[in-house]
C-alpha cells in the first residue's frame, strides 16, 4: 500500500516543485525571518545595524557560493563550508584552498555566528562583517584582494543590480558587500536538532535512554566548556590534544600572552556528527576518537586547561558505557532541518 | 637658480611683513593647516630603490613606506589646543603616492599655532568601531588595503619593506626585510599597544598663522632610518620580519620620533 502511494506522493511533490519553480525566482516563497530559538540567549551581532532583507540575504547567498571571490575563480566560501557537512569541509583535516594549498586548521562550521564575539579558532577577527575578508585574503584560501573582488563584481552583468536591490546603490560598495555576506551567514541558525526539540518540549524531541544517559554524562563532565545550548562557553582553552605548539600557537598569535599558547576556541558541538574530522587540526576522524582523547589521551603542557587536570590526573574519567552514550547523545545535536534547508544550500 | 633664490627671499620678506602685521589682524573665522610629510633617509631625500645604510650598518633598499597618522591636535604658544574633529583626521600616507604626503586639517580656528601632535596609527576606539564608521582609508576591505590584518583584526600602523644584502634569503629567494607594525591593545583580550604619539614643535619664534581663508603649511621631515635607530639598533639579519610579535614594540619605539617639524610656510 505504501509502495503504491509512493509515486503518487512523489508526483505531487514534483508537480509542487515545478509549480514553485514556475512561480518566479529562487527564494520567492521563502521565509526571511531570522530564527531566534527560545533556548539560545540574545544574539551578539547588531542586527539593527544590518537588518536582514530578502534581497540582502539572496545577494549574500550568491556571493557565498560564488568563486569570483577567489583569485582564479576556483574557490568560493561554500568550497570549505558545505551545507550537508554542517557548513564545514567534510573529509579535509585542514582547509583545502586555492592551488591545492592547505591551511593549518580545520574549517569551522558557519552556524550560529550571531552569538559570537570573535571568530576563527584563534578569535583573531572580532566582527562578523570582517570574517569573509580573512578567507578572501588568506594566501592558502582564496588569495584575492577585496578591492579586486569589488572590481570584478562591478563589471559583472548581475551584481550591480542585485546590490541596488539590496542596498539602494549599484556602485558595489565594500561595506554593502560585507553586509550582504553577513546577512546570509547571520541567517544560518542551527537549533532544530532532536536535542533542541527535547529541551523545548516540542514534538520530535524524543531521546532514547542511551541518549538521555549520554546527556547526563555530558552535563556532568563536558558542559563546563561546551556550555549551554550553544555548546560552547566561547572561551579559548588548551584541551591537551597537543603538548607541542611549535607549528600552531593558537590564541597566542592574537594576544601574544604566553598563557594563551596552545589555546583554541571551544567549538560548538552542534551538527558535530556531520563535521568530521575533528580538533583544530582535523586529525581525529571519529567522535569515538574525540571522546577517547578526553578519556585517555590528554597530554599535559604548561597551559593545559585546569578542568582537564583534576586531582593531578590528566583527562576526564569515562567508562565504556559513558563513552558510547556520549557519542549517542552528540548525534542528537544533528539538525537535519538546518543542513537540508534549501534557503542555505548551494 | 638665482631667480628662484630671489623669489624665495621675496617670499620670506613678504611673510615677515605679514607676521609683523598679524597683531592687528582679525582672529575670527577658520582656515586650513596643511601638513607636508617630506620623506628622508638620514640626510638624503628618500627614494625607493636606492641604497641607504642603517645605524646597524646594514645596507637597505626600500620598496614600501606607508603609515597612518590620526587624531591631530594643534597647539598654541600659550599651551591652549585645538582638537581636530576626529572623524575628519585619519590619513594614510604612502611614499609611492606623493599626493598622500600632503594632508589638510580643515576648519581650524584662526590663531597662531606653534605645534602639532598626532597619533602614529589608528587609535583603539576607531580600530574597534563598527565598519560603518570606518570609511575611506579606514575601510579594511579597500581603503586600508595592505594596511589591515584580516586574520587579526587591526590596522598596520607603519609598513616598511625592502631588501638588504644583510637579510637572509626568504621563501621567495629574496634577501628581503618586512616590518608591519600594528597592535592597538586588543579587542577582547589585552595585548601589545604600539600606538605612538608624535609631538612636533616649531622652532623658536616660528608660528603657523591660521586666518580666515589663510592656510599655513607645516613641513615635517620623516626619517625612515629612525625605524632602525634609537633606542634599539635593529639588524635586518637578526630581525628580517617583524609583524605582530613582541619585538614589534622595539620598532614602534624607534619610529615614534621619526617626525620632525622642519619649517612653516605662512
Amino acid at each position: 500500500m505504501k509502495i503504491c502511494s509512493g509515486p503518487g506522493v512523489l508526483g505531487l511533490f514534483l508537480a509542487l516543485a515545478l509549480a514553485i519553480g514556475s512561480c518566479g525566482k529562487e527564494g520567492d516563497n521563502w521565509d526571511y525571518t531570522l530564527f531566534l530559538p527560545s533556548n539560545l540567549p540574545a544574539p551578539r551581532y547588531d542586527l539593527a545595524a544590518n537588518p536582514i532583507t530578502r534581497e540582502g540575504f539572496l545577494l549574500g547567498k550568491k556571493l557565498f557560493y560564488d568563486p569570483i571571490l577567489s583569485r582564479d575563480s576556483t574557490i568560493s566560501c561554500g568550497t570549505c563550508h558545505i551545507s550537508f557537512s554542517g557548513f564545514t569541509q567534510h573529509g579535509h583535516a585542514v582547509s583545502h584552498g586555492i592551488d591545492d594549498l592547505l591551511g593549518k586548521r580545520n574549517s569551522l562550521p558557519v552556524q550560529n555566528l550571531i552569538w559570537k564575539d570573535d571568530f576563527f579558532w584563534d578569535g583573531g577577527v572580532f566582527h562578523l562583517d570582517l570574517v569573509a575578508l580573512n578567507a578572501i585574503t588568506n594566501p592558502v584560501e582564496m588569495d584575492e584582494s577585496p578591492a579586486h573582488v569589488l572590481e570584478k563584481l562591478r563589471r559583472h552583468p548581475e551584481y550591480p543590480a542585485l546590490f541596488e536591490a539590496a542596498f539602494g546603490s549599484a556602485t558595489v560598495e565594500s561595506h554593502d558587500f560585507l553586509r550582504a555576506l553577513s546577512q546570509f551567514m547571520a541567517m544560518l541558525v542551527s537549533a532544530n536538532s532532536r536535542y533542541d526539540k527535547y529541551v523545548r518540549g516540542e514534538t520530535g524531541g524524543d531521546l532514547t535512554s542511551a541518549e538521555l544517559a549520554g546527556l547526563a554524562t555530558f552535563q556532568q563532565k563536558c558542559a563546563s566548556c561546551h556550555a549551554g545550548d550553544l555548546f560552547t562557553d566561547l572561551q579559548f582553552r588548551n584541551n591537551g590534544f597537543r603538548d607541542d605548539f611549535t607549528n600552531d600557537r593558537g590564541r597566542y598569535d592574537i594576544t601574544l600572552n604566553p598563557d594563551d599558547i596552545g589555546k583554541f576556541k571551544v567549538p560548538s558541538l552542534r551538527n558535530v556528527e556531520l563535521t568530521a574530522p575533528y580538533m583544530h587540526d582535523g586529525s581525529l576522524s571519529s567522535l569515538e576518537a574525540v571522546v577517547e582523547h578526553y578519556a585517555s589521551g590528554v597530554r599535559t603542557s604548561p597551559t593545559l586547561d585546569s578542568l582537564l587536570l583534576q586531582h593531578n590526573q590528566p583527562g576526564i574519567p569515562l567508562d565504556a558505557t559513558e563513552k558510547a552514550n556520549l557519542v549517542a547523545f552528540l548525534k542528537t545535536l544533528t539538525d537535519w532541518d538546518f543542513v537540508r534547508d534549501p534557503r542555505f544550500a548551494e | 637658480m638665482k631667480k628662484i633664490l630671489f623669489s624665495l627671499i621675496a617670499l620670506v620678506g613678504t611673510s615677515a611683513f605679514f607676521t609683523s602685521c598679524s597683531k592687528e589682524e582679525d582672529l575670527t573665522g577658520t582656515g586650513s593647516v596643511f601638513l607636508h610629510f617630506d620623506h628622508k633617509a638620514g640626510d638624503q631625500v628618500l627614494a625607493l630603490g636606492q641604497n641607504y645604510v642603517t645605524a646597524n650598518g646594514d645596507t637597505v633598499n626600500f620598496s614600501t613606506f606607508q603609515y597612518f597618522v590620526s587624531n591631530f591636535v594643534l597647539e598654541k604658544a600659550d599651551g591652549s589646543t585645538f582638537v581636530v574633529p576626529r572623524d575628519s583626521c585619519y590619513f594614510l600616507v604612502d611614499h609611492a603616492r606623493p599626493e598622500t604626503q600632503e594632508i589638510e586639517l580643515r576648519n581650524v580656528p584662526a590663531g597662531d599655532y606653534t605645534g602639532v601632535r598626532f597619533v602614529i596609527g589608528v587609535d583603539s576606539a576607531k580600530s574597534a568601531s563598527p565598519l560603518a564608521e570606518r570609511t575611506g582609508v579606514l575601510d579594511p576591505a579597500t581603503g586600508a588595503q595592505g594596511m589591515y590584518w584580516m586574520w587579526n583584526s587591526g590596522y598596520i600602523f607603519v609598513k616598511v619593506e625592502g631588501t638588504s644584502p644583510q637579510a637572509p634569503v626568504n621563501g621567495n629567494g629574496l634577501r628581503a626585510f618586512l616590518y608591519h607594525i600594528g597592535g592597538f591593545g586588543g579587542y577582547n583580550a589585552p595585548t601589545i599597544n604600539n600606538l605612538k604619539t608624535a609631538e612636533l614643535h616649531a622652532h623658536d619664534g616660528e608660528v603657523a598663522e591660521v586666518r580666515n581663508n589663510r592656510s599655513p603649511e607645516l613641513h615635517t621631515m620623516v626619517d625612515i632610518l629612525e625605524v632602525f635607530k634609537t633606542p634599539t639598533a635593529i639588524s635586518v639579519a637578526a630581525n628580517p620580519v617583524v609583524m605582530f610579535n613582541p619585538f614589534s614594540t622595539n620598532v614602534a619605539n624607534n619610529y615614534a620620533d621619526m617626525f620632525v617639524l622642519d619649517h612653516i610656510h605662512n
